[in-house]
């Protein structure tokens, strides 16, 4: 990140130095300012309206309550105690059950699948421009279309899965996958892992592409068989690239809510931190209390990303 | 034995190739039937018909969606590269105090969850009458595209060869002359790359789209695709569902496959965005 400077021009020109300076601000203004108005501001309001009993049909006529979307304590005058708010809302802890479940499951089976899938590509055999054409496939298919294209397929009384299956004898009555409790996060997982894959599979790829072929042939000359190299020799090389793949992924499943809001709607089985939010946000007429739930992820996510980047500079630093 | 093991090789090699493809090819199978060819699960087509095809382009406003789309799209990626090229140059090229502070911000805004900006965009959005409006679209998305093509673009412009610049520096060329003349021809490479992901997000964005437009005009087509409905709830025209499907994923498909190589390294130079 240093050093890259034309030192010579520098050191001879220093008012030359000053404009560059300058300019640079310059340069980097109107960036910083819509980023500062598309991000840096909305964040602060939601937290702030998180504090407040904002309704949609009036975000003006507000108060401000302190923690009471996140906590509160009620003493009824029969003498109960009530406790109320996000942090005992047994709906949100299913939607953060929900969202864990989906993250560690989906980057799981991501990561193992993309490893195979790269380790195939990365071998010579005929054809293999196509396959990798065709793994892009998934990819670039917009996430609502492939939600959709997957509603068709899973659909209970003609889509062709529920088909193939029953012809099999696999099954011997249809299932409604998409709205079971059994199998809506079942559903949801598949497409995920399907759409997700490919990523995976690139970012795997091209750690693997710059792994020094003779280190691999050196092995083999050792005798060691294949399963031995890929344990002992390539994933330990590629553990680095591996590492902040699964955190990038994990950080997107993390905030999940196209698939889970247009395959499975109004479920409790799969309903998302995302998908929660929004709702209260925008359908519940409970804006802060939609307010606090987003802040939550936010924190969630900030924790984090903060791992995310010392693991990524550590991994930065042990490549070189 | 040799051969067994080959023959499970392509074997796992047509798993691959058909799990990955089969999906879309079912879609553009089902946007050709139609009628009660529809329920019958054919793996290929007995009759091919483009009624699915001319129903949702003439019918209803999804031709007025595209439309918006490209609009938006287009748009987020002009701004972009626009805000993109220049922040770049600085970052990569002039050193100046809290520039790795700056990246570090760069970065971070690019992991924000798009719900936790939802209810201080959609007060922003109204307090400026943009609700409704394509142009709160293409704000919005800045949060999302504008980190990465900055990211992107700076590692691009940190990596070419200093000399480039050094001689422009001693004709006393102006820092927005050696951006325009100097490294612009350079960077077409990294500026499709950049762009085509950066359209590619616009064009499938689906949160914003649907929180922020409330009429069949004005929305976006992931929107108007999800939202699509029969005469009855319970009718869903699963024929016009696939061919609307069909159409906006085939540009999509055609420029990836086009745009491989350079794709593939920009996802991997970024690592930011999926």
């Amino acid at each position: 990140m240093t050093g890259m400077e034309p030192e010579t021009a520098r050191a001879a020109h220093s008012p030359l130095r000053a404009q560059r300076v300058r300019s640079a601000w310059l340069f980097l203004a109107p960036m910083l300012l819509v980023l500062a108005a598309a991000a840096g501001w909305p964040l602060a309001r939601t937290v702030y309206f998180s504090f407040t009993d904002a309704s949609l049909a009036d975000l003006d006529a507000r108060q401000w309550v302190g923690f009471a979307n996140y906590f509160s304590v009620l003493h009824m005058p029969s003498g109960r105690t009530l406790y109320d708010g996000l942090l005992v809302d047994p709906v949100w802890w299913r939607a953060v059950w929900n969202t864990v479940r989906f993250t560690v499951i989906s980057v799981t089976c991501e990561t193992i699948l993309g490893t195979i899938v790269a380790l195939v590509l990365n071998a010579k055999f005929a054809g293999r421009g196509i396959v990798r054409a065709a793994i892009l496939i998934p990819w670039a298919i917009p996430t609502i279309v492939s939600a959709k294209m997957w509603q068709w397929m899973l659909n209970d009384q003609f889509g062709i899965i529920n088909v193939v299956l029953l012809n099999l004898g696999l099954i011997s009555d249809k299932i409604a996958w998409t709205a079971n409790a059994d199998t809506a996060m079942a559903a949801i997982l598949i497409v995920d892992i399907w759409k997700a894959t490919p990523f995976m599979t690139l970012l795997i790829l091209a750690a693997l592409q710059m792994l020094p072929r003779e280190i691999i042939e050196v092995a083999r000359l050792d005798g060691a068989n294949p399963w031995q190299i890929f344990w002992r020799v390539t994933l330990p090389l590629i553990r680095p690239a591996l590492m902040v793949a699964v955190i990038f992924r994990a950080l997107d499943a993390l905030r999940i809510f196209d698939l889970i809001y247009v395959l499975t709607p109004n479920n409790v089985n799969t309903k998302s931190m995302s998908v929660f939010a929004r709702e209260n946000l925008f359908e519940f007429d409970k804006f802060a209390y939609g307010s606090a739930a987003s802040t939550l992820l936010f924190l969630i996510l900030a924790l984090l990303t903060i791992v995310t980047i010392r693991i990524g500079r550590i991994s930065l630093d042990g490549g070189r | 034995m040799w051969i067994v093991k080959r023959a499970a090789f392509y074997l796992l090699v047509a798993a691959i190739v058909f799990v990955a493809v089969f999906p879309f090819y079912y879609a553009i199978v089902t946007s050709l039937k139609s009628g009660t060819d529809l329920f019958r699960a054919d793996l290929w087509p007995t009759t091919v018909s483009l009624a699915n095809y001319r129903n949702v382009l003439t019918e209803g406003s999804f031709a007025r969606n595209l439309a918006n789309s490209l609009f938006v799209s287009g748009a987020v990626v002009a701004l972009s590269l626009l805000l993109g090229v220049t922040s770049a140059y600085a970052l990569a090229r002039i050193r100046f105090r809290g520039r790795s502070a700056l990246l570090f911000i760069i970065l971070s805004v690019s992991m924000f969850p798009q719900v936790a900006l939802l209810a201080g965009l959609f007060e922003l959005v109204r307090m400026f009458g943009l609700y409704n409006s394509l142009f709160a679209l293409i704000f919005s998305y800045m949060i999302f595209t504008l980190p990465f093509t900055v990211w992107v673009l700076t590692t691009f412009v940190r990596d070419l060869p200093v000399e480039v610049e050094e001689a422009a520096i001693l004709d006393g060329a102006t820092p927005w002359i050696i951006i325009t003349r100097v490294f612009l021809p350079l960077m077409w490479p990294a500026l499709a790359t950049t762009g085509l992901l950066a359209f590619i997000g616009a064009w499938n964005e689906f949160l914003f789209a649907l929180t922020f437009t409330s009429n069949n005009a004005q929305r976006t087509v992931p929107v108007a695709i999800a939202l699509l409905s029969g005469n009855s709830q319970f009718e869903i025209p699963w024929g016009n569902i696939m061919a609307a499907s069909v159409i906006v994923t085939v540009p999509l498909v055609v420029l990836v496959l086009i745009f491989q190589r350079k794709i593939v390294s920009g996802l991997t130079a970024s690592g930011v965005k999926g």
